[in-house]
């Protein structure tokens, strides 16, 4: 009997305590309320409005009042004439931007980890991180300055050794080896910060050990450095691999002509040019919501794999 | 022994030789661009044309600046996202340092759910329409505040700013503290702010840069020239070819309108970007330090 009563009230004693702490706690659900009302208003609000891809959207009848159409909209944008286009685009670009980024900054993170003198070392690092405070619309002006056609540094170079001037920024061919070089200019110098605190955690005394066994340096790299941050490499590629459908639309978007349109034409930037600018609003949001569920599919598999690979996940 | 010693090290010698070389090969290939700017900005843009500029400026000439400076666009531009960067971080830090300091608390009820609740929009957002439908029936269209608000409080900061708290302020203060009285208010004002200021550089620093370089959003939300921040003005000039008639008021052939487009298009690259080039250096520090704390969780 007695053990009987002292389960009944332990739930109510749990239950008191927490609203005393609740009590005790009330100005640190204060600090919380900005945020929480913030994301009510902009972040989950729209997630109700999405609805919007199942209806025919008119502004007079508002988002609830707006007639149901069922998934109209997606077979629309999946029978459409640009739909493989798009996603291909789409996917052309990350993953070559993913192949060709990714162990740009892994390798440069391990030559300038074997750089003896500090302050030249300070020197580079301080150097290859700038581009990445430039913003985009002064990476493409820059592109556009440098490759213009007739006044371009890059055409200058190419006639002078007797070649013809190549209309680089209208020609769809291209449109990705520029997005990726640039990104590669851009990002890269910044990247390596992740590559060389790891670096720094290698036990020194493997270093040691191999020296003391005649290993060279580039021995030294290849069995001991590259070894050591094989997790962080593996767990950054995983995460890159994520995000392979969430490619940003601001540098295609500049870049983006009508004379590129055939490459350029990537999600982000057709949900722009379908919601913005020709105001179909639900069709628009339909291609929108397509692309974030299969974020969400890649993203929950990809940290499946994670899980189980290297025992350390995003959540 | 003694020879095999220096074998090894002849070996190392051309590994640190060929290291080095191919360093300052990367490095200039990354300065060289910004530097070409630099110099071609104070030439003569006939020389641009011709393709007679590499290391220094031909022509010397401050026709491009002077043209800049007289522009009111760019000023009006200017100053806009200074309002907005200053605006907009005070705003976007309080909120995510406010949100972060209760939920590196052990033993916070709620917790966990509150942190869903942020989390969950990493993975899913309502998009673009719906959002801008939102900014739209809450009349914020053509204001700044549809630029600060939306995206005030990241949940990537806040996991940031909480890793650091978690690490640097043990929750056996706030006992203590609470101990003797102290209220959650007065204890975070007084102590955990006051010990937390790198992170809040960091913070600053992250928004600045964010909003001095977006765009996305006030080409979306804003119509009125008047508001535009800095980039959109850039963006006219640099990717549109849209140069303010005003500009180029004096000058008569359309091929001398190009070169001075030209010249103009090198300046502005350098007055936008340059304040932010010339700061970083000394700021590179908190740079990295957020970078580290963000890997720890992410």
């Amino acid at each position: 009997m007695d053990s009987i009563t002292s389960q009944v009230q332990q739930p109510t004693k749990t239950k008191q305590k927490r609203w005393s702490r609740f009590k005790r706690d009330y100005e640190l659900y204060l600090f919380l309320l900005p945020i929480i009302i913030i994301y009510l208003l902009f972040k989950y609000y729209p997630m109700y409005g999405v609805q919007i891809a199942f209806k025919d959207f008119s502004p007079s009848r508002g988002i609830w009042g707006s007639e149901w159409v069922g998934f109209q909209h997606f077979i629309d944008f999946f029978n459409s004439y640009n739909f493989w286009t798009v996603i291909m685009n789409t996917l052309s670009l990350s993953f070559l931007s993913l192949l060709f980024g990714f162990p740009a900054p892994i390798i440069i993170a391990i030559m300038l980890n074997q750089m003896l003198g500090k302050t030249y070392k300070k020197f580079v690092q301080t150097v290859i991180y700038a581009p990445h405070f430039i913003s985009t619309v002064v990476l493409i002006g820059m592109l556009n300055v440098f490759l213009s056609p007739n006044s371009g540094m890059i055409n200058h170079i190419i006639t002078m050794f007797g070649g013809e001037p190549i209309l680089f920024m209208a020609d769809e061919g291209w449109f990705r080896p520029l997005y990726i070089l640039s990104g590669i200019w851009q990002e890269t110098g910044f990247a390596t910060i992740i590559y060389l605190a790891a670096l720094a955690g290698v036990n020194p005394e493997l270093h040691e050990a191999a020296t003391m066994d005649g290993a060279s340096k580039w021995k030294r790299v290849l069995y001991v450095d590259i070894p050591s941050i094989l997790p962080t490499i593996v767990i950054l590629l995983i995460l890159a691999l994520g995000n392979i459908m969430s490619i940003g639309f601001e540098k295609a978007f500049l870049m983006q002509s009508d004379l590129n349109y055939a490459t350029s034409n990537i999600i982000p930037t057709y949900v722009y040019e379908m919601g913005i600018q020709k105001a179909q609003y639900s069709f628009s949001t339909a291609v929108g919501l397509f692309n974030s569920l299969i974020n969400i599919v890649l993203i929950v598999t990809v940290n499946r794999i994670a899980k189980k690979m290297t025992e350390t996940s995003l959540w | 022994m003694n020879s095999l010693l220096k074998r090894k090290s002849r070996g190392d010698m051309w590994f640190d030789i060929i290291n080095y070389a191919l360093l300052t090969f990367i490095m200039l290939l990354v300065l060289y661009p910004l530097y070409f700017v630099l110099v071609a900005s104070f030439s003569d843009p006939n020389y641009i044309y011709s393709g007679e500029i590499w290391l220094f400026p031909k022509g010397f000439t401050l026709d491009g600046y002077e043209r800049i400076f007289n522009d009111s666009s760019i000023w009006i531009g200017y100053a806009n996202s200074i309002l907005y960067a200053t605006l907009g971080t005070l705003i976007g830090v309080a909120v995510t340092v406010f949100a972060a300091y209760p939920l590196a608390r052990k033993n916070l009820a709620g917790k966990s759910f509150i942190m869903w609740f942020l989390l969950i929009t990493m993975f899913f957002s309502g998009g673009l329409i719906p959002t801008y439908l939102l900014i739209k029936d809450l009349h914020l269209l053509n204001t700044m505040w549809a630029l600060i608000l939306p995206g005030a409080g990241g949940v990537f900061n806040v996991i940031i700013v909480r890793t650091f708290f978690q690490s640097s302020i043990p929750d056996e203060m706030w006992e203590a503290a609470s101990i003797d009285g102290c209220s959650n208010t007065r204890f975070f004002w007084s102590i955990v702010l006051p010990l937390s200021k790198s992170i809040l550089a960091v913070m600053v620093l992250y928004h600045v840069v964010g909003f001095w370089n977006g765009f996305f959003d006030a080409l979306i939300y804003l119509s009125d020239d008047k508001k535009y921040p800095l980039q959109l003005v850039l963006r006219n000039i640099l990717i549109q070819n849209q140069v303010n008639s005003g500009m180029m008021i004096d000058v008569e052939s359309y091929a001398a309108k190009m070169r001075v487009t030209e010249l103009i298009k090198y300046g502005v690259i350098m007055v936008s970007s340059l304040p932010l080039l010339m700061l970083y250096p000394f700021l590179q520090k908190y740079f990295v330090k957020g970078v580290m704390i963000g890997s720890i969780k992410g």
